[in-house]
C-alpha cells in the first residue's frame, strides 16, 4: 500500500495518508458531518475522537454505519453520506 | 391520614394509586426508590391478550386492555407513548399452526379479537420475516405503552402524595388490623394499605405475618442501535413462548420475541430462569436470545446490539397475581406478582382494587387472585369455577 | 498455562485489555516474568492515548516515546498483542473468558486465570448551547486527530475547558500551524500553586507549553469558558463568558472560529470491572474508579488494574501502575519466584508521588456547578437520543430521583454512546455524583456475531 492515495465521499475523490482513519480523512478535506440525526436532522462529525460517542458513524462500502474515528481508511473505499 | 397508602412506586402501586384518586380517595404512594426503579423499569411494556388462555388472567388482560386505552386517550398526546401495534404468533409447522389457531378460538369468547394467517401471508405482516414459517396468527388488541413514563404520569393525579426513597419497614396494628406503616422516616396511617410491591411483595406481607410465596424469575432483554426504518412492525413471538410463559421450570427457558420501538430500537426476549436476584450478565443466555431473532428475522444478522439488561418477574406458582384484601390482615390488600405481565395487567388490578376500596363489586371476580389460596388448607378451591 | 497445543482453547496466564502505558508496561513485565500473556486493544496500534503515533513513520516529541517504542517492539516478541479487537464483555466461569470482537467483526473468546483492567479514559463534556455543531471536538479528540492522524483539526480554533490537559493541546495545535484564539480555562488556575511539592515537580513541563503557547502568541485566560456554539450546518462563532468562582457567567463575548476543542478532564472507562462486580470508590472529584490495593488488585480474584481507570493521574502514573501490576500479577502466578521480581518499595514510593500529584491536579480544577446555568431548556443534553435540558427536567418532576430513574424516563444514556458522553452532566442534574456504569455490552456486537459460536484463541494463535 503506497502512502498517499484515495477514497470517495458520496463519489467525490478524499486524499488520504496511509494509516489515518476515515474520520480524520473526512475531517481534513473539509467534510466536517457525514450523517443527520434520527430525530432532529442535525448534522454530525468527529465529537469525541476515539470511539466513544458514536457521533461519526458513516457507511463505507455499503457496510452498516461504523465509527469512522476507529476505522483505518483503505485505497477505493467509498463513504456514502446520510 | 390518607385513606390509602400504596407501598411501591411500579406500574401496578401507580394503576393502584390511580384509580383509587379517580374513586375519591386521598392516598400516598411510598417507595423506596424513585417511580419506576422496580421491575416496572425492567419491562418491556407490551399489553398482550395473544399469550393467554381463556381463563381468570385472560379476564383480567381484556379488561386492562380496555383501561390502558382508555388511560392513554385521558392522557392525551404527550402523555406517555400507546401504540396499538398488535401481536403476530407465529408457528413452525403445520402442527402448531392447528394448535395456535384453536387457542385462538377458544379465546374469541372472552372478547379477544384475531386473523389466522397462512404461511405465504405472514409476509404482509412482517415483511421482513424468515421464510418457511408455517403461519401465524394476528391479534390486533396487542399494544405497548412506555411503562416508566406511563406509571409517572398514572401518579401524577392530583389527589395523589408520592414520596420516593422512603422504604417501608413494617406495620402498625391495631389487634389484628392493620392501621399504617412504619418506615425509615416514620410511621404513617392511613385507612387501608396496598401491597404493590412487585417481586418484594412477598417480603412486605412477610413484614404483616402473611405468607405469599413470590418469587423472582429473571429475564434479560437485547436492546439493538436505532434504526432509521422500521425492520419489525408488530410484537412477533414463536409459540413456543406461550409454553415457556406457563411453566414452572426453574432452569433457563429462551423463546424469541421481537419487537420494534417507536425509539427505532429493537426489543430482543424472551429468558425465564430462577436464579434469585443475580443480575450478572450471562453471555450464552445473551447468545441464545440473538439466534433465536436472527432465525425469526435475518435480517437482523447485521443490526448491532447496543445494550442489554435484566429484570425479576415477579412469579407465583400458579402463575396468576394476588389482588384483592387480604383476610389474613384487614386493612391490607395485595396487588403484586403479576409476573411477566404486569404492565399488562396494572390497570385492571387497580381498577378492581379501587371498586372494593369504596365498597363496590369488582367487575370480574377477584377469588382466582385471593391472596390466601396458597395456604395449604385452602389450596383445593383454586380449582373452583369462578361465579 | 493450560490446554493441549493446537486448536484446544487455551487458558492463558493474563489478558492485559488497554495498550496504553499501563497496559504495554503491565503486558510486559508479566511477560517477560515468563508468563503467557495476551494484549487486547482496539486501536490499530500500540499507544493508547498519551503515546498515539501515525502509521507512516514521523517521530512525535512526545516525552517518552522512544522508551515506549522499545517496549511495544519487545511485547510483540513476547505476547500476542492483538491489536483492532474491542472487549465487549468479560465472564467467568471456571476461568475469566475475554470475550472480544474481530476486526471483520467476528468473536473471539480468550481465557485466562489473570485480568490487567489498562482501558483507560476518556474525555469529560459539559453539555452548553450548540455543543453538538460539527466543529465542536473534545479536547483529546483534537489531541487524537493531531497525534494520530497528523490532522489538524481546524484554521482558527479555540480551546477551553478545565485542567492542565488544555495546554499542551493548545501548544500542539498552535505548533501544528492553527491560528489558536484563546486557551480559556473555566478554573482559577492558581489552585495548583497550594500544593507546593507537585507545582515543583512538573513546574518544567507546565512552563514548557505556557512558552509556546506564548511563543504562538495565544493568549491564555482563566474564569473564561465557552458556554455557547453557534452556526448553521457547522461551527461559526463561540460565546466565551467571564465566570465568577462557581462558573456563573458574568460577562459574554463572541468569538469567530471554526473549531473548538474542549474538555473538562476525563472519565475513567471502568464498565468491565463493574461486569465483574469489582469495587469502586469515588474519586476526588466524585466519579467512581476501581478500588485497588497496593499490588493493584481489585476487590474480585483474579483481576487487576492500573491506569486511568483506578483514577487519573496521567500518563507516568499509568505506566507505573502497570509495571507493579506485572509485578505483582507474576508474583501472584509463581509465588515461589525469586524475590527480584517482586514489588520495591521504591516503586511504591514513587506511585506514591505520582498519586498525590494526580489528586492535587484534581482539586486544583474541579467541575464548578455554574454550568448548569449555561443551558437553556432546548440545550441537547444527550445527544444520541437527543434529549434536552426541559425532558430531563420534566423527568425529575415526575419523580425520578437519579440518574438511572431519568434516564428510564427521558432516555438519556439510552443510545449509541450508552451514557458515556452525558453520564457526568445527568448525574449531576439529577443531584448525585456519576455512579459506577452499568454496561453489560460493552461494545456494539452484531446479533449475527452474538448469535454464533466465538472462536476461542488457541494454542496456534499464541507466538
Ligand atoms: C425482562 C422483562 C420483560 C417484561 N416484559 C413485560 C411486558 O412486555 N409486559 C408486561 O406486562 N410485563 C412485562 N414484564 C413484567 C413487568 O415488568 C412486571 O410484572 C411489572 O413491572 C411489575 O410491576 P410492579 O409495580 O408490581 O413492580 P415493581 O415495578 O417492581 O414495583 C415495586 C416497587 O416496590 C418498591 N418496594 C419494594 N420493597 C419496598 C419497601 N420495603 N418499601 C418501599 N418500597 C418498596 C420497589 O422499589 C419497586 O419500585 C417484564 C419483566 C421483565 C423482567
Ligand atoms: C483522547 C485523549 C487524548 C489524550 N492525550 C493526552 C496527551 O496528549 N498527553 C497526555 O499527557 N495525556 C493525554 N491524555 C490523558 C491519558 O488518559 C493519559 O495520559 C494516558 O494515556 C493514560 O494511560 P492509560 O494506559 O491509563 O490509558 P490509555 O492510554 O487511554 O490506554 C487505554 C487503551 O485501552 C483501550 N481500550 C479501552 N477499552 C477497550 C476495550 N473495551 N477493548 C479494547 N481496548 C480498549 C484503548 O483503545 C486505549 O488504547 C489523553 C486522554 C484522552 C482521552
Ligand atoms: S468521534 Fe466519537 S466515536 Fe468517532
Amino acid at each position: 500500500m503506497s502512502d498517499a492515495f484515495q477514497i470517495t465521499v458520496d463519489g467525490r475523490p478524499v486524499p488520504v495518508t496511509r494509516g489515518q482513519t476515515i474520520g480524520a480523512a473526512l475531517h481534513a478535506a473539509g467534510v466536517r458531518s457525514w450523517r443527520t440525526t434520527r430525530l432532529g436532522g442535525r448534522p454530525r462529525g468527529l465529537f469525541c475522537g476515539i470511539g466513544i460517542c458514536f457521533d461519526c458513524l458513516v457507511s463505507v462500502n455499503g457496510r452498516p454505519p461504523e465509527r469512522a474515528c476507529l476505522l483505518d481508511a483503505r485505497p477505493g473505499d467509498e463513504v456514502t453520506t446520510s | 391520614m390518607p385513606d390509602l397508602i400504596v407501598i411501591g412506586a411500579g406500574v401496578v402501586g401507580a394503576a393502584c394509586a390511580h384509580y383509587a384518586a379517580r374513586a375519591g380517595l386521598d392516598v400516598t404512594v411510598i417507595d423506596r426508590g424513585p417511580v419506576a426503579g422496580g421491575t416496572t423499569g425492567a419491562g418491556e411494556g407490551n399489553v398482550l391478550v395473544s399469550d393467554k388462555e381463556p381463563g381468570p388472567e385472560l379476564d383480567l388482560a381484556v379488561l386492562s386492555r380496555r383501561l390502558w386505552r382508555a388511560l392513554a386517550e385521558d392522557a392525551g398526546p404527550g402523555g406517555f407513548e400507546y401504540e396499538p401495534k398488535g401481536g403476530l404468533v407465529v408457528a413452525e409447522t403445520p402442527e402448531i399452526q392447528r394448535r395456535l389457531a384453536a387457542l385462538a378460538a377458544l379465546t374469541a369468547a372472552s372478547g379477544v379479537e384475531h386473523t389466522v394467517v397462512a404461511g405465504e401471508d405472514l409476509r404482509g405482516y412482517e415483511p421482513h420475516l424468515a421464510g418457511g414459517l408455517a403461519g401465524g396468527v394476528h391479534y390486533p388488541q396487542d399494544a405497548q405503552v412506555q411503562p416508566m413514563l406511563a406509571a409517572a404520569r398514572l401518579l401524577g393525579h392530583g389527589s395523589i402524595r408520592l414520596r420516593t426513597d422512603v422504604t417501608v419497614t413494617g406495620f402498625t396494628r391495631s389487634g389484628e388490623r392493620v392501621t399504617g406503616v412504619r418506615t425509615d422516616r416514620g410511621d404513617l396511617t392511613g385507612d387501608a394499605v396496598i401491597n404493590a410491591a412487585g417481586t418484594w411483595g412477598g417480603e412486605i406481607a412477610a413484614l404483616a405475618g402473611v405468607e405469599l410465596p413470590i418469587l423472582p424469575r429473571r429475564g434479560f432483554i437485547l436492546v439493538t442501535e436505532p434504526l432509521h426504518r422500521p425492520l419489525v412492525r408488530h410484537k412477533v413471538y414463536t409459540a413456543a413462548y406461550v409454553t415457556n410463559v406457563a411453566s414452572d421450570a426453574a432452569g433457563l427457558e429462551t423463546s424469541a420475541v421481537v419487537e420494534g420501538t417507536p425509539a427505532g430500537t429493537v426489543l430482543i426476549g424472551a429468558s425465564r430462569e430462577r436464579v434469585g436476584f443475580d443480575r450478572t450478565t450471562s453471555v450464552p443466555v445473551l447468545s441464545r436470545l440473538a439466534a433465536q431473532a436472527v432465525a425469526l428475522f435475518p435480517a437482523l444478522r447485521d443490526v448491532r446490539v447496543i445494550r442489554s439488561y435484566c429484570g425479576f418477574r415477579p412469579y407465583c406458582p400458579d402463575h396468576l397475581p394476588v389482588i384483592g384484601p387480604d383476610p389474613r390482615a384487614p386493612g391490607l390488600y395485595h396487588a403484586c406478582g403479576h409476573e411477566g405481565a404486569g404492565i399488562g395487567l396494572a390497570p385492571a388490578s387497580g381498577h378492581l382494587l379501587a371498586q372494593v376500596l369504596t365498597g363496590r363489586r369488582p367487575e370480574l371476580d377477584l377469588r382466582p387472585f385471593r391472596p390466601d389460596r396458597f395456604e395449604p388448607a385452602l389450596r383445593p378451591d383454586r380449582f373452583e369455577e369462578p361465579a | 498455562m493450560s490446554g493441549q497445543p493446537g486448536s484446544d482453547p487455551v487458558t492463558c496466564d493474563v489478558v492485559v485489555v488497554g495498550g496504553g502505558p499501563a497496559g504495554v508496561a503491565g503486558a510486559l513485565t508479566a511477560a517477560r516474568r515468563g508468563l503467557r500473556v495476551v494484549l487486547l486493544d482496539s486501536g490499530a496500534r500500540l499507544g493508547g492515548q498519551y503515546f498515539r503515533h501515525p502509521a507512516v513513520a514521523v517521530r512525535p516529541g512526545t516525552a517518552g516515546f522512544d522508551r515506549f517504542v522499545r517496549q511495544a517492539r519487545a511485547l510483540d516478541r513476547q505476547a500476542r498483542v492483538l491489536l483492532r479487537h474491542q472487549v465487549w464483555a468479560v465472564s467467568r466461569d471456571d476461568d475469566l473468558v475475554v470475550h472480544c470482537l474481530a476486526p471483520g467483526g467476528g468473536a473471539v473468546t480468550v481465557r485466562c486465570r489473570g485480568l490487567l483492567i489498562a482501558t483507560g479514559a476518556h474525555d469529560r463534556a459539559l453539555p452548553f448551547p450548540g455543543w453538538d455543531l460539527p466543529g465542536v471536538l473534545t479536547a483529546g479528540g483534537a489531541q487524537a486527530l493531531l497525534k494520530g492522524d497528523g490532522v489538524v483539526a481546524g484554521r482558527r480554533i479555540v480551546v477551553a475547558g478545565t485542567g492542565p490537559f488544555l495546554l499542551p493541546v493548545g501548544a500542539g495545535l498552535a505548533g501544528a500551524g492553527a491560528r489558536v484564539l484563546g486557551v480559556f480555562e473555566a478554573g482559577g488556575g492558581l489552585g495548583l500553586a497550594r500544593h507546593p511539592l507537585p507545582a515543583l515537580a512538573r513546574a518544567g513541563e507546565a512552563a514548557g507549553y505556557a512558552l509556546a503557547l506564548a511563543r504562538h502568541r495565544v493568549p491564555y485566560r482563566t474564569r473564561r469558558a465557552v458556554v455557547a456554539a453557534h452556526g448553521e450546518r457547522e461551527l461559526e462563532a463561540v460565546t466565551v463568558a467571564r465566570l465568577d468562582r462557581d462558573w456563573n457567567v458574568l460577562a459574554t463575548r463572541r468569538i469567530a472560529c471554526d473549531t473548538l476543542a474542549v474538555g473538562y478532564g476525563f472519565v475513567p472507562q471502568i464498565d468491565l470491572g463493574v461486569q465483574l462486580g469489582c469495587d469502586t470508590r469515588a474519586d476526588v472529584d466524585g466519579s467512581p474508579v476501581l478500588a485497588v490495593d497496593g499490588a493493584q488488585r481489585t476487590s474480585v480474584e483474579g483481576v487487576w488494574a492500573a491506569g486511568e481507570p483506578t483514577g487519573v493521574g496521567g500518563w507516568r502514573l499509568a505506566e507505573l501502575e502497570g509495571r507493579i501490576a506485572g509485578l505483582a500479577i507474576a508474583a501472584h502466578a509463581a509465588p515461589d519466584a525469586p524475590a527480584a521480581g517482586r514489588v520495591t518499595e521504591a516503586l511504591i514510593r514513587r506511585r506514591g508521588r505520582l498519586r498525590a500529584f494526580g489528586r492535587a491536579l484534581q482539586e486544583a480544577y474541579p467541575v464548578r456547578p455554574g454550568w448548569r446555568g449555561w443551558l437553556r431548556d432546548d440545550t441537547l443534553v444527550c445527544r444520541c437520543e437527543e434529549v434536552p435540558l426541559g425532558r430531563i427536567r420534566e423527568a425529575l418532576r415526575l419523580g425520578a430521583t437519579d440518574a438511572r430513574s431519568v434516564k428510564l424516563l427521558a432516555r438519556p444514556g439510552m443510545g449509541w454512546c450508552q451514557g458515556r458522553v452525558c453520564g457526568y452532566a445527568v448525574a449531576r442534574l439529577a443531584g448525585e455524583p456519576p455512579g459506577p456504569p452499568r454496561r453489560p455490552v460493552v461494545q456494539p456486537v452484531s446479533l449475527g456475531t452474538l448469535a454464533e459460536p466465538p472462536h476461542p484463541l488457541s494454542w496456534k494463535d499464541l507466538p
